[in-house]
């Protein structure tokens, strides 16, 4: 057993141990101090504290950018320039979230609610620098926990507890079939981190046994709940619904980009070599297939229900769950630019997907609803934010020059070139790019309230400046994204080669 | 100042325009109007200095060109998919970057009365002119589609805030057709990628590694069809008539001026020149439904009770020949079509604007029945609509003549049938227009009888209307000048039109 | 004068196009401008192509005064112009009938002064353009600029049904011109196949070799087109109406000039590209001639209309002119010729006093008029004289013309020609008829009071009569004029076996 040197680890995750003093700090103050303040400036202040935690814990994932692979705890956790970026994109999506927050009702728990915001955080970070099976289920855990309870803090809100039951009722489940997965795969392989499971299905030789199919399969299960993908994403559109919006802000971005971005590791490490096929025609049983089918279905289901919804949280949940299939492809490439594109379209998706709960979530509240009708005339009255929603929709639906089309079509080129001679990827990109046609439809229908239909309030909403800046840098990013993505497409192609 | 600073002069316009303060009305229009001048002043003077060239290349090289293009750039853009940021233009793409200025300048001035959220409407609409310069000067199928992608979200904003009949339906209906359309695009672009190796978008480079003719034969229908919804070609047109009628004036005119020549100009750009042996494969099939367009269009056009229907059909039997042109595979056919593009463009605005602008804002009906008589009330109209009307029906002296002759020729030597077909829309085509004349600007007949007092009488059964305004008329002018110009002196687009096609016909590029 | 003289022919037909551009910037109030401009823009052109007349070498023949651009290298077009005999005599026609009809319209035309006097004076050059025309693309483009100002003309100063009557002339002619475009191009096509070059140059495809099945589709092509503006049975359904509703100087240009375009097409176009089919088809031809002046005449004796029943003249008079085309020899044709200039002015003559009896009765309902020669003595008598004209008395043009035809005809289709002397009578008992009907018999009450002629009425007239007589007595110069023209033509017809 080797000796385990907590201050290796302290160093390793100092950006995790400053956020938990920071949520700790944030719960102290609150509970000391401003239970009695009003809630605006207790969110704010607590807000701020959060906010100075997240940037703090910027410096040391900086500085530990350039160094080499780092592995500790016996191949627990690693730190290495991919993870450090993803990690830095988490803590910038949780700030984000945080800013949002700020200016959003939360109930009367205000401390706990950016404590166990940043928990989740940590969860995150955690769940990104896994490279062994038990970690990534801890890790799990407490991000999903975070999130179950950020869910239910609209306490007297029946949609609220509606939601968070489902969620947690999904999820506990959906971490059963993890665990077991896991578990099958130890058994069958007797090696708990990706690496080493990798090396054993290759010296085995075995390929794909019953066993190991099992495992992987439940496996996949437990991750496709929470990335909310058919058939596994009936907890979505009711958790999205029902959560505060920054919440559900939170579980569509910084959530998924961590799972995603686990899976990546889990499928091409862990799994790699038991891909199968899914190329049209030459069918064989592997990951690919799996994902393949699921993700097929996300897309044709997630863009289709969502046609007909009139709210808008539902309406974006659904659509998350069709990216969620367009993600799959890039992942069923199970290439080197397959990788790429995944990571990519993650990150472009989580900066658009915030922005868009971030403008439903300050719009809403001084509308009166998130219904669709509560848009209406947006433009007029919020004409900065209305704008912004533009860019984020017109990205999601894959609008060039935006980062949303960019990344969707590296996801679809990728699949292309996977089997360039015979197009055996083919069909499952042919179904993406129709389905977003589809899903024009109703991203359309959306900026047609805000933009085409007039309302008969005609009132200025003000927005607080701090807001309109997050946001609008968000929405910067995102077309910088789609114009210029060349240095971040290079820096992503770059650190997938260490996989 | 070379002529992609026609791109970015428009957008810097749309851009301007966001920041200015939205009641300011007239300081939007102006600088719309300035902006679309000094981007259309831009092409005009690069046109001549290449229409320049091009002839002095055929006076010393014996009438044939070697090289039609001139390039303006080329840098990598996005280096991880070998896409490059590569525009240039020939013969082929000038004549329609013209046309695009041409119906921004005179789009704006029929647009100059509109007093619902202008700010929005002049960004939008020079975004949307701005894209549609992009496509046509783009020589990389990744930027030309992302232009092309660019150029739907503007339409369908323009036409559901400012449109009228059913302008939510209409917009959408166009939007997912044109977005369906352009979905094929995108396969059909990652598919030729992909099998030449993955190793450029560039047109210029994949036309020297032609694919292997099985998989032309399935990747140039997507492309094609994907541009040929755009171009209304049937049975996909379903869009056109609904789309346009919804539209506002301004937007009609750029939607079947301008962007119908886009898929057009799309289908021959990215489809025929990459896809020689799927073009082979498939050209009977497009010459057909060419025809049927053709005709179809212009029959139905017969019978609509709607004016603005009229010209919406109407469109799609001249979108038709363009096609028919195109799928001809003859310098006669092919360079007809080219001008066809262009002459329709501005024939297509040139009726929109009568009957959106002039009639329709005036007199708040485009049904055939509650119109009449409009000669004497607003005659400037009347001369306006019934030039459009001859350019359209092929009276020579026009540029549609020239054209329509030209397709007509190249039809016959592909098969004396199909120019047989197509040249029974020109009586159709005569007919609705006569039958619009008749009913929208001229008086009814009275009972026939001997006592002759016939002239109708100087108070007329109509109320008076607000007279022609001034951008409306400068507008018009500048159309109808158009129209005679390149209709009687028809070389100045014809020779670099003639001279690329050959090229491309000879194997060139 | 070294450059009027090389450029004549683009003066003439050009100046009035450009009178009418100069008259578009002049205010729509100032009427007297217009009426007065116009007068003398049409007059000017008439003064300028005068001198064609003399200048023109008779006794060389063949296409004079040429001038050539080239216009659209790209398909083989150049803006090539050029008269032979035949042509000037039409010119001139063309230029005098403009001055004519421009003066009668002085006072029949009261509001929108403007855009009448500027679709005349088009209307003018398009006319010219078609009588000068040596390439093809050219002449199709000045046949088509002819039709939308009288479109027109038709359309909004014409009478009660004067839509109907403008939209169906406008289709007829329009179709029918398509078929002719049809035609011009597939004869250009089949030109270079033949010889590798693209030209619609007239006297470089006068040469092209032709199938006889191509030859024979072509030709009709190009005669349906003519046939429908000469107009020859059963084409002509167009013209009764158009000449009805139209207004007087209408009436005029449409009787005088248009149907001479016709007529003109058949000689220049269809007997020299094809002249097999045309010797093959000329019986049915020169039948349907024939048919057409028995129908005009026949017809004519029914109606009730004034302008009606001298439109069917026009039918009839017109039937002999195809009659003498297809003849096929040289006094037939002269005899065509002599019949179009001379029927120009006598029909437009009774289409000016028929306008100014409408002017003053408002109507053209000639049930209604009667004994008209007491009020208007000079009216009358002006009517009773192109009446003769028209019927074909000796002294008087048609005459000339008609008896030519005739003599022309006679040996190749004796049994046709006979028929047609049919006509002739007829055409005298209906004309007469009128006569009496009008100007003699009871006079009703109604019309006392109405003025006669004015002094620019008068003039018109007389000039007009002065015409007719010269044509009728000393037929000479034209015919001298024509003479080279006419025969190369029957040459072609009776020689050329292709």
């Amino acid at each position: 057993m080797t000796p385990i040197s907590y201050l290796e680890i302290f160093k390793a995750l100092n950006s995790e141990a400053m956020l938990a003093v920071a949520a700790l700090a944030a719960l102290t103050l609150d509970l000391a101090s401003l239970r009695r303040a009003e809630p605006v400036m207790r969110r704010r202040t607590i807000g701020t504290v959060a906010v100075i935690g997240l940037l703090a814990s910027v410096i040391p994932l900086w500085q530990q950018l350039g160094h080499p692979r780092t592995v500790l705890l016996g191949g627990t956790l690693a730190v290495d320039d991919l993870i450090l970026v993803f990690k830095l994109v988490i803590v910038a999506l949780t700030l984000i979230t945080v800013l949002i927050s700020m200016d959003y009702d939360v109930g009367r728990h205000v401390g706990e609610y950016f404590a166990v915001m940043i928990f989740g955080a940590i969860g995150m970070l955690l769940l990104i620098s896994a490279e062994e099976l038990l970690t990534i289920f801890v890790a799990l855990e407490l991000t999903s926990i975070s999130l179950y309870i950020l869910t239910a803090f609209h306490k007297s809100e029946l949609r609220s507890q509606e939601a968070a039951l489902k969620y947690f009722m999904f999820g506990a489940i959906s971490s059963a079939f993890l665990l077991f997965g896991l578990s099958y795969v130890y058994g069958v392989t007797g090696m708990s981190s990706l690496s080493g499971i990798r090396e054993a299905v290759k010296n085995s030789g075995v390929g794909m046994s019953p066993l190991l199919a099992t495992g992987m399969l439940f496996v996949i299960i437990g991750f496709g709940f929470k990335v909310a993908v058919v058939p596994f994403h009936l907890w979505a559109p009711d958790a999205y619904e029902g959560a505060p919006t920054p919440v559900a802000a939170f579980i569509a971005t910084g959530s998924k980009v961590a799972s995603f971005f686990v899976l990546l590791k889990v499928l091409f490490v862990g799994f790699a070599g038991l891909e199968g096929s899914a190329f049209w025609g030459h069918f064989s049983s592997g990951w690919t297939m799996l994902l393949a089918i699921t993700g097929a279905l996300s897309m044709v289901l997630g863009n289709f229900v969502a046609i007909v919804q009139r709210n808008v949280k539902r309406l974006l949940a659904y659509s998350s769950i069709a990216h969620a299939g367009y993600i799959f492809i890039g992942l069923v490439a199970a290439s080197r630019m397959g990788a790429t594109s995944v990571l990519f379209y993650i990150i472009v998706y989580s900066l658009t997907n915030l922005g868009a709960f971030g403008v439903v979530a300050a719009l809403s509240s001084r509308a009166g609803g998130d219904e669709l009708q509560d848009f209406d005339g947006m433009a007029k009255r919020a004409p900065f934010l209305s704008s912004l929603m533009l860019i984020f929709v017109l990205s999601l639906a894959g609008i060039p020059p935006l980062g949303g089309f960019l990344g969707k079509f590296y996801l679809f080129a990728s699949a292309i070139q996977r089997d360039s001679q015979n197009f055996g990827l083919l069909w499952l990109v042919v179904l993406g790019i129709l389905m977003s046609a589809v899903s024009l439809y109703y991203y359309l229908v959306l900026l047609k309230h805000i933009y085409v239909i007039d309302s008969k309030d005609q009132s200025r909403i003000i927005t607080p400046t701090y807001l309109n800046v997050a946001l609008g840098l968000v929405a910067l990013a995102v077309v910088l994204l789609g114009v210029y993505p060349k240095p971040i497409l290079e820096l992503l192609n770059g650190l997938v080669a260490a996989l | 100042m070379q002529v992609d600073w026609t791109i970015y002069l428009t957008f810097l316009g749309a851009g301007l325009i966001l920041l200015l303060p939205r009641d300011s009305k007239n300081l939007i229009r102006w600088v719309a109007l300035l902006t679309g001048v000094a981007a259309l002043l831009v092409g005009l003077k690069n046109y001549f200095d290449y229409n320049a060239w091009v002839n002095a290349e055929l006076a010393a090289h014996n009438g044939v060109l070697t090289d039609g293009f001139k390039q303006i750039v080329n840098v990598p853009w996005i280096p991880a998919l070998n896409v490059n940021y590569h525009l240039a233009v020939d013969g082929i793409n000038f004549p329609l970057i013209i046309l695009n200025g041409f119906v921004c300048v005179t789009g704006i001035l029929f647009s100059w009365n509109i007093e619902n959220r202008v700010k929005e409407f002049f960004a939008f609409f020079l975004t949307l002119i701005a894209g549609v310069y992009g496509v046509f000067m783009s020589m990389d199928l990744f930027l030309l589609f992302v232009f092309y992608e660019l150029a739907i979200i503007p339409k369908y904003f323009v036409i559901a805030i400012w449109g009228s009949t059913r302008k939510e339906y209409g917009a959408m209906k166009l939007v997912l057709y044109s977005f369906v359309g352009s979905a094929l695009v995108f396969i059909g672009i990652l598919a030729v990628f992909f099998s030449a190796g993955g190793q450029s978008f560039d047109i210029l480079e994949l036309v020297k590694h032609p694919l292997a003719p099985e998989v032309q034969i399935w990747v140039f229908p997507l492309i094609f069809v994907g541009f040929a919804v755009l171009a209304g070609m049937w049975p996909f047109h379903t869009w056109a008539p609904t789309g346009h009628v919804a539209a506002p004036t301004a937007a009609s005119m750029l939607l079947a001026g301008v962007v119908m020549k886009l898929g057009s100009y799309g289908c021959f750009r990215a489809a025929m020149l990459l896809f020689p042996q799927g073009l082979e494969h498939w050209k009977w099939w497009i010459a057909v439904l060419a025809v049927i367009g053709i005709v179809y269009g212009a029959g139905v056009a017969l019978v609509q009770k709607d004016f603005k229907f009229i010209i919406g059909y109407s469109s799609v039997s001249h979108m038709g020949f363009v096609l028919l042109g195109l799928a001809t595979l003859n310098v006669m056919g092919m360079s007809g079509a080219i001008l066809q593009m262009f002459s329709h463009g501005i024939v297509a605005s040139l009726l929109f604007a009568v009957v959106g602008r002039m009639v329709y804002d005036r007199t708040h009906t485009r049904q055939l029945d509650e119109l009449g008589g409009l000669a004497k009330v607003i005659p400037f109209a009347c001369v306006t609509f019934v030039i459009g009307g001859a350019a359209s029906m092929g009276m020579p002296g026009f540029s549609g003549f020239v054209a329509e002759y030209q397709i007509l020729v190249g039809a016959f030597q592909m098969h004396p049938l199909l120019a047989l077909a197509a040249g029974l829309s020109i009586p159709l085509t005569v007919a609705y227009i006569l039958n619009a004349n008749n009913k929208v600007f001229m008086d009814r007949d009275e009972p026939a009888g001997g006592h002759g007092h016939g002239h109708g009488s100087e108070e007329s059964s109509h109320p008076p209307l607000p007279p022609i305004t001034l951008p409306e008329g400068v507008a018009a002018i500048i159309l109808m000048a158009l129209l005679v110009i390149v209709g009687l002196y028809p070389s100045i687009m014809l020779n670099m039109i003639k001279a690329n096609m050959e090229l491309f016909l000879r194997g060139g590029r | 004068m070294e450059w009027y003289q090389s450029h004549i022919l683009t003066i003439v037909t050009f100046l009035p196009l450009l009178g009418a551009l100069g008259l578009l910037f002049v205010d729509k109030k100032s009427t007297k401008v217009f009426v007065q401009g116009a007068t003398a823009i049409a007059f000017v052109d008439f003064l300028l192509s005068l001198p064609l007349f003399f200048w023109y070498d008779a006794a060389r023949g063949g296409f004079q005064f040429t001038e050539r651009l080239s216009w659209i290298p790209a398909i083989g077009v150049d803006y090539y112009v050029g008269i032979d005999g035949i042509s000037l005599l039409l010119i001139l026609l063309t230029t005098f009938l403009g001055v004519i009809a421009i003066l009668s319209s002085w006072t029949a035309i009261h509001e929108r002064v403007k855009e009448y006097y500027i679709f005349m004076l088009a209307l003018q050059t398009g006319m010219l353009g078609v009588f000068i025309s040596l390439d093809f693309f050219l002449f199709y483009v000045f046949w088509e600029v002819m039709l939308v100002p009288m479109y027109f003309l038709i359309g909004i100063w014409g009478h009660e049904r004067r839509i109907y009557a403008a939209t169906k002339f406008f289709l007829f002619t329009q179709l029918s011109g398509l078929l002719m475009l049809v035609a011009i191009i597939s004869l250009a096509v089949l030109h270079q196949h033949a010889t590798g070059v693209f030209t619609f140059d007239y006297e470089q495809l006068l040469n092209t070799t032709l199938s006889p099945s191509a030859a024979r589709l072509l030709m009709l092509g190009f005669f349906v087109a003519f046939a429908v503006k000469l107009p020859a049975f059963p084409f002509h359904t167009w013209l009764p109406d158009a000449h009805t509703e139209a207004p007087t100087a209408g009436s005029v240009i449409l009787a005088g000039l248009l149907l001479k375009t016709g007529a003109y097409g058949l000689i220049r176009f269809v007997l020299p590209l094809f002249p097999g089919p045309s010797r093959e088809m000329a019986p049915l031809m020169m039948t349907l001639g024939v048919i057409g002046i028995l129908y005009g005449a026949v017809l004519a004796v029914a109606q009730t209309d004034l302008k009606r029943l001298v439109a069917y003249t026009s039918v009839s008079h017109m039937g002999f002119v195809l009659l003498g085309v297809f003849a096929g020899n040289e006094i037939a044709l002269e005899g065509a010729v002599i019949q179009m200039i001379s029927h120009g002015i006598s029909t437009g003559a009774l289409f000016v006093l028929a306008g100014l009896l409408q002017e003053r009765m408002h109507t053209r309902d000639i049930s209604e008029m009667g004994g008209l020669w007491e009020t208007m003595p000079a009216l009358s008598g002006a009517g009773l004289v192109f009446a003769m004209a028209s019927l074909g008395l000796p002294g008087l043009g048609d005459f000339v013309g008609e008896f030519l035809v005739f003599k022309g005809a006679f040996p190749i289709v004796p049994l046709v020609s006979s028929v047609a002397t049919i006509g002739l009578v007829i055409t005298g008992v209906f004309l007469l008829g009128m006569m009496q009907k009008v100007c003699f018999g009871h006079f009703n009450k109604k019309w006392t009071g109405l003025a006669d002629m004015n002094t620019r009425e008068i003039c018109i007239i007389a000039v007009l009569m002065f015409f007719m007589f010269w044509i009728g007595l000393y037929p000479g110069p034209l015919l001298d004029v024509s003479n080279k023209a006419v025969l190369q033509l029957v040459d072609l017809f009776q020689n050329l076996g292709h």
